[in-house]
């Protein structure tokens, strides 16, 4: 082929390639603008699939419904970080996100969601129906960015039959007095040859610090996310007090081991197996147990501070837009009628059919929406006294939330808290040291991240 | 020495050895060659090279994936410096390979020693021992939290039987090294098949002729196989170290994975799990980029050392040693 030849081949496959490139760019404009398109317009969610259980699937439906004729595409999978900032780098955001709410701030001081201020305001989105501990966690520098759903709860699980065996009265499980605690853990504590083969009371270090330090006063982050407390003299005693539980019942490494050994999701479970006195808990495990072992006795019991306020440290998901939506206006609204109060009530009554059709019971639903979950409460069928009181249990703490306000830098803060609770543990350092390390490290991560 | 000399002499300069190479581009099979090197050279430059220069870039960046990337200078690189737990991780990594290099390549020469000798189903025995390096590593570290449970787990069952209370190899701060040496030792049978080949290929006269002059199973093991298998045994300790140097999945999965049932030790921090952590969960990627040219550099360097070092050590038949 002579140079001139291959010179003309080469502009006539670029031109080629050109032509191909401008129409493909050109169906793809045509698909998601003007409102002649409209009709194959598709929502592109990340973090929520369509596998979830029924709950998810029926508020699915119906928000699906709520933004016809456009279409949802929600690859099945949980958010993954990694794969969302990459979206967003690269120009190709997912219209909507559904996350954990403690990144919600991170992701805001980032600059990769949107703030709601016009979301709120176009669909008349009323923000006081939420639960304020979950809305405090999704408002950075005073503005929403997220719209929460789900909320956690968290009580003490007690295991009624541990506690008739060790004489352990539900009173004696009280935070409020760190020391009859300390007592009923040991009564209830068992072991053989050196090994644990019961544990008492377990403080569920180092994931629920949080908790033992609002028991003990201490909030260990500021409300603005920027400020950590996390070496706040009522922090340290929270901690000295949560590990001396540990070491009271055979120390880290017993203990630990034999926790690691609970068949936690199945029929043999550390209830059904008498493995525990009593522990916090998130609420969902009471749905596990009423599967997978119903016919334990289960009681719950308030987290209570050292001056006897009941608590309850909240975590949850948010719906979220990234910076970048092509549909920001359907994304608003299928957030929200994927949170509203009708849908939330209509998802309710579904479960409760699903659960008769399978011979299973009913334990309610618990979101971040006081309404919702108000109108959820009144649907409530009657099961038994045990379920029953844990369900009024469950309700009766949630006007009473705390959770760890939004943040520049979410993942460091948790880091470092968590490494210095697994310090103490593994007797590295002393509570005190073990903090004071922790507080320089969470400061300087949140001043890199404002910087 | 003469023939050193005249082969300096007759050496073509770089000049010559250039023009020979491009010299080459006028014959076509050179340019068949290139054809069909072409999809590796194209994956290398895209997948390897590309990403090398991006990174050797991004080291000098403040780059986090969504905001405003800054030129930041060699900040990142003093900023390592003064990071306690690049100095804490570092220490962790090298500890664990100065425990697990020896100990695999021990364990396999043993092995491999014993296979060597086994007339009758060696096949069966080099299957058993190669089966484990079949299974993921993902699913060892997994199958560790259910073998090395403190107490209850089947390592520490059958160590009760000898009497020995314990380890706590998962949350012990001096027993998680060893823990994970002992798990990475799991996968020992790439280098026992590779030792086995090398043993089988030491030519047998060489032994015959030991053995009349009257040396003992030691001496002949020391001072026949040993040094006719250096070369494997050079090149699997490279590799091993290298390895060592960058250990991720199998403590990121026993530890560090969100469903796992053990908290992350400062002990298991090993260097690649903390550049991870900076790249992947904060998003420092300027950060982690300079954190992995350090990583890089100083594979390069201990790299080096061991190859000058060889020349003392490692027998290459047909070299004048």
């Amino acid at each position: 082929m002579s140079g001139r030849k291959r010179v003309g081949t080469l502009v006539v496959a670029v031109a080629l390639v050109a032509a191909v490139a401008t129409t493909a760019a050109s169906a793809r404009t045509g698909k998601t603008g003007g409102s002649s398109a409209k009709a194959d317009t598709t929502l592109n969610i990340m973090g929520f699939g369509t596998n979830g259980d029924d709950v998810a699937k029926s508020r699915f439906a119906i928000a699906q419904q709520a933004i016809a004729p456009t279409t949802v595409s929600a690859p099945n999978g949980g958010f993954n970080d990694q794969q969302f900032l990459a979206a967003v780098a690269s120009g190709n955001a997912p219209d909507l996100v559904y996350m954990d709410r403690a990144k919600v701030g991170t992701y805001a001081a980032d600059g990769a969601l949107q703030p709601l201020t016009s979301c709120v305001s176009s669909q008349k989105i009323n923000l006081k129906q939420y639960r304020p501990a979950a809305l405090s966690q999704v408002t950075y520098n005073g503005k929403v960015y997220g719209i929460p759903e789900f909320f956690d709860v968290r009580t003490i699980i007690a295991d009624y039959a541990v506690l008739q065996q060790a004489g352990v009265s539900l009173k004696q499980l009280n935070t409020a007095h760190p020391s009859t605690l300390l007592a009923a853990a040991k009564k209830m504590f068992q072991s053989s040859g050196g090994q644990v083969t019961r544990i008492g009371f377990d403080p569920k270090l180092p994931e629920f610090f949080p908790l033992w330090a609002k028991v003990f006063g201490a909030d260990i982050l500021s409300a603005d996310g920027l400020h950590p407390h996390l070496n706040d003299p009522k922090a340290v005693k929270a901690l000295q007090f949560a590990y001396s539980l540990i070491q009271a019942q055979g120390g880290y490494n017993s203990f630990l081991s034999f926790r690691n050994t609970w068949d936690f999701f199945g029929s043999g479970n550390q209830v059904a197996k008498d493995q525990v006195g009593a522990w916090p808990m998130e609420d969902w495990y009471v749905n596990v147990l009423a599967g997978a072992s119903p016919q334990v006795h289960t009681l719950l019991v308030p987290v209570r501070t050292l001056t006897g306020h009941v608590i309850n440290y909240t975590s949850g998901s948010a719906w979220a837009i990234p910076k970048g939506s092509k549909d920001a206006a359907d994304a608003c609204k299928f957030a929200k009628t994927m949170t509203e109060v009708s849908t939330w009530v209509a998802a309710a009554k579904n479960r409760i059919e699903v659960r008769k059709a399978k011979g299973g019971v009913f334990t309610g639903l618990r979101t971040a929406n006081i309404q919702a979950d108000q109108a959820i409460y009144k649907l409530q069928p009657k099961i038994n006294t045990w379920f029953d009181q844990n369900i009024r249990t469950l309700d009766g703490v949630m006007p009473y939330s705390f959770s760890i306000p939004a943040s520049p830098a979410s993942a460091e803060f948790q880091t470092a808290w968590m490494n210095a609770v697994t310090r103490v543990l593994q007797g590295q350092q002393t509570p005190k040291q073990a903090l004071d390390q922790a507080q320089s490290e969470a400061v300087k991560a949140i001043k890199a991240a404002t910087k | 020495m003469a023939v050193a000399a005249e082969r300096r002499k007759v050496a073509p300069g770089p000049r010559t050895r250039a023009r020979r190479w491009f010299g080459g581009f006028r014959e076509r099979d050179t340019w068949w060659a290139f054809a069909f090197l072409s999809p590796w050279l194209f994956g290398f430059v895209v997948f390897t090279a590309g990403p090398m220069v991006a990174s050797a870039v991004l080291s000098f960046t403040d780059y986090s994936v969504i905001q405003t990337t800054h030129n930041v200078g060699l900040a990142n690189y003093r900023a390592i410096g003064t990071d306690p737990y690049v100095l804490k991780s570092l220490k962790n990594t090298l500890i664990m390979t100065a425990m697990y290099v020896p100990a695999d390549m021990l364990l396999s020469l043993l092995l491999a020693s014993m296979l060597a000798r086994i007339t009758r189903l060696g096949g069966f025995f080099r299957t058993i021992f190669y089966l484990p390096v079949m299974t993921p590593t993902v699913a060892v570290g997994s199958m560790y939290l259910l073998l090395f449970n403190g107490n209850y787990g089947l390592v520490d069952k059958a160590l009760s039987y000898i009497g020995i209370s314990g380890p706590f190899w998962q949350s012990d701060p001096n027993w998680i090294k060893p823990g994970i040496v002992v798990m990475l030792i799991w996968q020992v049978g790439t280098n026992t098949v590779l030792y086995l080949a090398a043993i089988k290929n030491v030519p047998q006269h060489l032994y015959e002729a030991a053995e009349m002059d009257g040396a003992s199973a030691w001496r002949r093991f020391k001072d026949v196989t040993l040094p006719m298998i250096s070369p494997t045994l050079f090149f699997t300790f490279i590799i091993l170290t290298i390895y060592g140097l960058q250990l991720f999945d199998q403590i990121y999965t026993a530890f560090y994975n969100p469903s796992s049932q053990n908290t992350a030790s400062e002990s298991s921090l090993m260097y690649v799990i903390y550049l991870f952590q900076q790249a992947f969960v904060y998003f420092h990627l300027g950060y982690a980029s300079a954190l992995a040219w350090l990583i890089f550099g100083i594979i390069m360097i201990v790299t080096i050392v061991q190859v000058l070092a060889s020349k003392r050590f490692v027998y290459y038949e047909g070299s004048p040693k």
